[in-house]
């Protein structure tokens, strides 16, 4: 085929229409926090003591954790699914997250006697959150990759990587909501673990299966 | 028609969004020649020719014209997208090298003859399902139009537009990086 008869077949092809990228990561959104919802309140629900847990700033905190990483995942996301478009900026703030959890480590750190530290990083059940946050955000990851697919991300695998971030950050809010660990010790640890092997999937998916 | 830059394609390609056909072809040939340019640049050493490049961008770039905002800049887009279809030939070509050596005999005996036809976009053609290929061949190498398509194949012309992306979609993927 010559290139001259390819552009008049794409040109014959110039009606045909897509969704919209900006519908697509709507409902791509919109999927993962409902199947991240439907599949935690579905088993292991909410801890019992939420309502008092709610005024507890260790608490609040893991919240504020897990939804900036998913928020700041997000924002560089959407520019990685763009051919040529500027990450830069929106890669910076992927830091946010782990910053701000540096800082609580270091104030728990000054708040809690260096002997029960310990205690608190291996916390009540780090195996539940080892399982439940990679399996939660398993669905919202699978719906994000599919968006990616409808994209054209010129790096298929660290777009992957970052969507298994916004994947673990949506699992891992909805988890918190289960977790009694309130010690940004574990929080550090455990969640960050889970969310990183969200990130690894990301990653292995975006290598193997955004083709375009 | 090479020195189309970054205003004037956005221009087109604008256009072309709002339903101007005529600047959709514009915006392609632009970009054909900026690819054409981009490609016989990069590519210095032989093993891939620079205008299957050319092709396998214009097919992405099609395809994938809803990744471009229409408040961002164009060239960088394009740019992007040529570089990412280079790289895709490069590694295909690595794989087919090797499976050249291990069919050697075969490739010895049957010298293949390099022509405009055999292009690799014409290859990945020749293996669509044959409901697809009758109909993207119809309007690409005859240069038929939908409506005279849909004539010949008695077909109804929606039917044609269906086959058509269907099938210059399936064209993509096996370009698709693996």
């Amino acid at each position: 085929m010559k290139t001259d008869e390819l552009i008049r077949t794409l040109g014959a092809d110039a009606k045909s229409t897509v969704m919209p990228l900006g519908k697509v990561w709507f409902a791509a959104l919109l999927f993962a926090l409902a199947a991240a919802a439907f599949l935690l309140f579905m088993t292991i629900g909410m801890r019992p003591d939420f309502m008092q847990a709610m005024e507890t700033v260790r608490f609040l905190f893991k919240f504020v954790f897990t939804s900036t990483v998913a928020i700041t995942a997000f924002l560089a996301l959407r520019m990685l699914a763009l051919p040529g478009a500027a990450v830069g900026k929106f890669g910076r703030w992927l830091l946010l997250g782990p910053l701000l959890m540096l800082a609580a480590v270091m104030l728990e750190l000054l708040a809690i006697p260096s002997s029960d530290w310990g205690r608190r990083l291996v916390g009540n059940n780090m195996f539940v959150c080892l399982t439940f946050i990679p399996l939660v955000g398993l669905c919202p990851l699978a719906a994000l990759v599919a968006t990616l697919k409808h994209a054209a991300p010129t790096r298929p695998t660290l777009a992957g990587a970052v969507a298994g971030l916004l994947a673990g950050g949506v699992a891992a809010t909805f988890y918190a909501a289960h977790c009694v660990d309130d010690s940004p010790l574990f929080v550090a640890t455990w969640y960050s673990l889970g969310i990183a092997i969200l990130a690894g999937l990301g990653a292995l998916a975006g290598r193997f299966f955004v083709r375009w | 028609m090479a020195g189309m830059n970054e205003a004037e394609l956005a221009r087109l390609m604008r256009a072309a969004t709002a339903g101007d056909e005529k600047a959709y072809a514009e915006f392609l040939r632009g970009t054909a020649a900026i690819v054409r340019s981009f490609a016989r640049r990069k590519i210095v050493q032989g093993g891939v020719d620079p205008e299957d490049v050319v092709q396998e961008t214009l097919l992405a770039i099609h395809l994938k014209r809803h990744t471009w905002r229409q408040d961002a800049p164009i060239l960088p887009w394009i740019y992007a997208i040529a570089r990412f279809k280079m790289i895709d030939a490069f590694r295909r070509r690595g794989r087919r090298i090797e499976i050249a050596i291990e069919e050697f005999a075969e490739t010895l005996a049957e010298p293949e003859q390099e022509t405009v036809s055999e292009r690799d976009i014409g290859r990945a053609l020749d293996s669509l399902p044959p409901g697809q290929r009758v109909v993207v061949s119809s309007i690409s190498v005859d240069g038929n139009s939908i409506g005279e398509t849909a004539r010949k194949l008695n077909m109804n012309e929606t039917a044609v537009r269906v086959a058509l992306h269907r099938g210059l979609a399936a064209i993509a993927k096996r370009f698709g990086r693996g």
